[in-house]
C-alpha cells in the first residue's frame, strides 16, 4: 500500500517522534531548580576563568581530510566490486587506473609527512634562509642550560 | 669537616659577621647576621673544602620577645658534612636576603616562612602565600597569633 | 513546567506506588562524587575495593557533580577548600545527598582545638544528611552510613510534607 520510500519516510517520522517525545517529555516532568551557582560551568569548584571553546590541534582536520577523500574513494569502489565481473576487462583496467591516480595522491601526502602525528620542527625552505626566518630549533634560548 | 673547621674558615673570611658557634654535639649550628647571608651561602656552596650544594631544610622559627630566625640546614653530598645556619632578625622589620639563587629549593621553603612567620625574604622572585588561602590575615606559627573569628562568612573557632 | 515537583497535596495509592518506585531507583544507584581529601579517603577507596566494594550497593564513584546523587565528603575540609566544595555541591543535581565521613568533616576531628585553617565540621557550609563517625571509620561503617542513607532516600515522596502537628 505504501511505496518503497514511503516505509522509508514512516520509519524517519517514527524515529523523530520517538527521540522528540523522550526529551520534550522529561522536559515536561523534570522540576526546574536552577539558581546561578548551580549553572555556572564545572571548574573542579573553582569560580570558571575564561571560555570553555579551546584550539584543538590543526592535524586532526589533516587527518579528518585525508580520511574523507578515500572514503569516497571506497564508496566508489562499492558498486563497481559487485559488478565488475560482468563488465569484463575494460571496467577492471578502468578501476585500476582510478585507483593508481588515487595512490599517486596517497603517497604524496604520506611524503610529504601530511600522516606523521608527531611533526618534526619545522625546515626552513633554502630560499628563505638569511632572510631573518628563524625555525625554533635554532633559535637563542635566554636558560643556561641548552639542549643539542 | 667539623662544625669547628667550619666556624674557623667562616671566621677568617667573613670577620665580624660570624657570630657564634653553638657547638652542640649532634646539632651545631652557627649565627650569621642576616646581611651577610648570600655571600655566606654561596661560599658554603662554591668553595672546594665545602661543597654544600643541598639545602635540607630552610625553617622560620618565633623565638619569643619580638625577635624571629631562619634555620638553614645544609648538606654536601660530595664531602658528606652537614651544618645548620641561624640568622635573626626582629618581629618589627624582618628582612633577610633570599638564598633562592644559590639553592632553588629555597623558592618554596621561604614561601612557606614567609607564609606563616611573616619572614619577608627581599629578593625572592615570588613572594606569596603557599599554604594558606591568599587572603588570609596574619601569620599563624607566631607565638602571639589569635584565632581569628571569621574568615569569608564560615566561623573559624570550634 | 516540572509537572511532578512537589504538586501533590495528599497522597494516593498512585503517588505512593509512584514513590516507591522512584525511590527503589535512586537508593540502588547512589552515584556518589568522589571526594576524598585526606586519610578518610583511603578507607573510601578501601571500601570501593574488592574486599568491602560498595559498588554492590549501587555506589559508582563520578568524578563530576553533574552525575552525582550522593557527595562523600572524606576528609579535613580546610578553610581553602570550603568554597570548592560549596561551589561543587551547588552544581549537584538534585536529589542530592551529603555524607560527611570521618570525624574532621563531622567536627573539626582532632583539630578542633588549635586548627586554625580547619573547618569544624563540613555542615557549616552545606547541608549534611548521614553522619558517619570515626577517624577513619572502618569501611564497614562507610557501608552502614550508605544503609542509612538508602533508608532516607526510601522516605522521599513526591506529595508535599505536611507541617507537623
Amino acid at each position: 500500500m505504501l511505496t518503497d520510500f514511503g516505509r522509508i519516510l514512516v520509519f524517519f517520522l517514527i524515529g523523530t517522534i520517538f527521540v522528540a517525545g523522550g526529551l520534550i517529555g522529561s522536559w515536561v516532568l523534570r522540576p526546574k531548580r536552577g539558581y546561578p551557582t548551580k549553572l555556572s560551568t564545572y571548574e573542579c569548584g573553582e569560580e570558571p576563568v575564561g571560555k570553555p571553546w579551546i584550539k584543538f590541534n590543526v592535524r586532526f582536520y589533516v587527518v579528518a581530510l585525508i580520511f574523507l577523500i578515500f572514503e569516497v574513494e571506497i564508496v566508489f569502489l562499492f558498486p563497481w566490486a559487485l559488478v565488475f565481473k560482468q563488465l569484463g576487462m575494460f571496467a577492471f583496467v578502468e578501476a585500476v587506473l582510478f585507483i593508481l591516480i588515487l595512490g599517486v595522491g596517497y603517497v604524496y601526502v604520506w611524503a610529504k609527512g601530511d600522516l606523521d602525528w608527531d611533526k618534526p620542527s619545522p625546515q626552513i625552505p633554502q630560499y628563505m634562509k638569511g632572510l631573518g626566518v628563524v625555525s625554533k630549533a635554532e633559535m637563542p634560548s635566554d636558560q643556561t642550560v641548552s639542549v643539542s | 669537616m667539623t662544625a669547628q673547621e667550619i666556624f674557623e674558615s667562616l671566621k677568617t673570611r667573613f670577620g665580624d659577621a660570624i657570630l657564634e658557634l653553638k657547638a652542640d654535639l649532634t646539632s651545631p649550628s652557627i649565627k650569621i647576621s642576616p646581611t651577610v647571608t648570600p655571600d655566606v651561602a654561596r661560599f658554603l656552596r662554591d668553595d672546594e673544602q665545602m661543597q654544600f650544594d643541598f639545602l635540607s631544610s630552610l625553617s622560620g622559627v618565633d623565638l619569643r620577645e619580638g625577635k624571629l630566625a631562619v634555620v638553614y640546614h645544609l648538606a654536601s653530598m660530595t664531602r658528606r658534612h652537614t651544618i645548620a645556619l641561624r640568622v635573626e632578625v626582629t618581629a618589627e622589620s624582618p628582612q633577610v636576603p633570599s638564598v633562592e639563587s644559590i639553592w632553588k629549593t629555597a623558592n618554596w621553603h621561604e614561601r612557606e616562612a614567609f607564609d606563616l612567620i611573616g619572614i619577608v625574604f627581599t629578593g625572592h622572585p615570588d613572594l606569596r602565600r603557599i599554604l594558606l588561602p591568599y587572603d588570609w590575615e596574619g601569620h599563624p606559627l607566631r607565638k602571639d597569633y589569635q584565632v581569628p573569628e571569621f574568615y569569608n562568612g564560615m566561623k573559624v573557632p570550634y | 513546567m516540572g509537572l511532578l515537583d512537589k504538586q501533590f497535596d495528599n497522597s494516593n495509592i498512585v503517588i505512593t506506588s509512584l514513590d516507591n518506585l522512584l525511590n527503589w531507583a535512586r537508593l540502588s544507584s547512589l552515584w556518589q562524587m568522589q571526594f576524598g581529601l585526606a586519610c578518610c579517603a583511603i578507607e573510601m577507596m578501601a571500601a570501593s575495593a574488592s574486599n568491602f566494594d560498595i559498588m554492590r550497593f549501587g555506589v559508582i564513584p563520578r568524578a563530576t557533580p553533574r552525575q552525582c546523587d550522593v557527595m562523600i565528603v572524606s576528609g579535613t575540609v580546610t578553610l581553602k577548600m570550603a568554597s570548592r566544595i560549596k561551589r561543587l555541591f551547588d552544581q549537584m543535581a538534585e536529589p542530592r545527598y551529603v555524607l560527611s565521613m570521618g570525624s574532621c568533616a563531622t567536627c573539626g576531628g582532632p583539630y578542633w582545638e588549635h586548627g586554625y585553617h580547619v573547618l569544624k565540621g563540613v555542615d557549616r557550609v552545606i547541608p549534611v544528611d548521614v553522619y558517619v563517625p570515626g577517624c577513619p571509620p572502618r569501611p564497614e561503617a562507610l557501608l552502614e552510613g550508605i544503609l542509612k542513607l538508602q533508608e532516607k532516600v526510601r522516605t522521599e515522596s513526591l506529595a508535599k510534607k505536611k507541617p507537623a502537628v
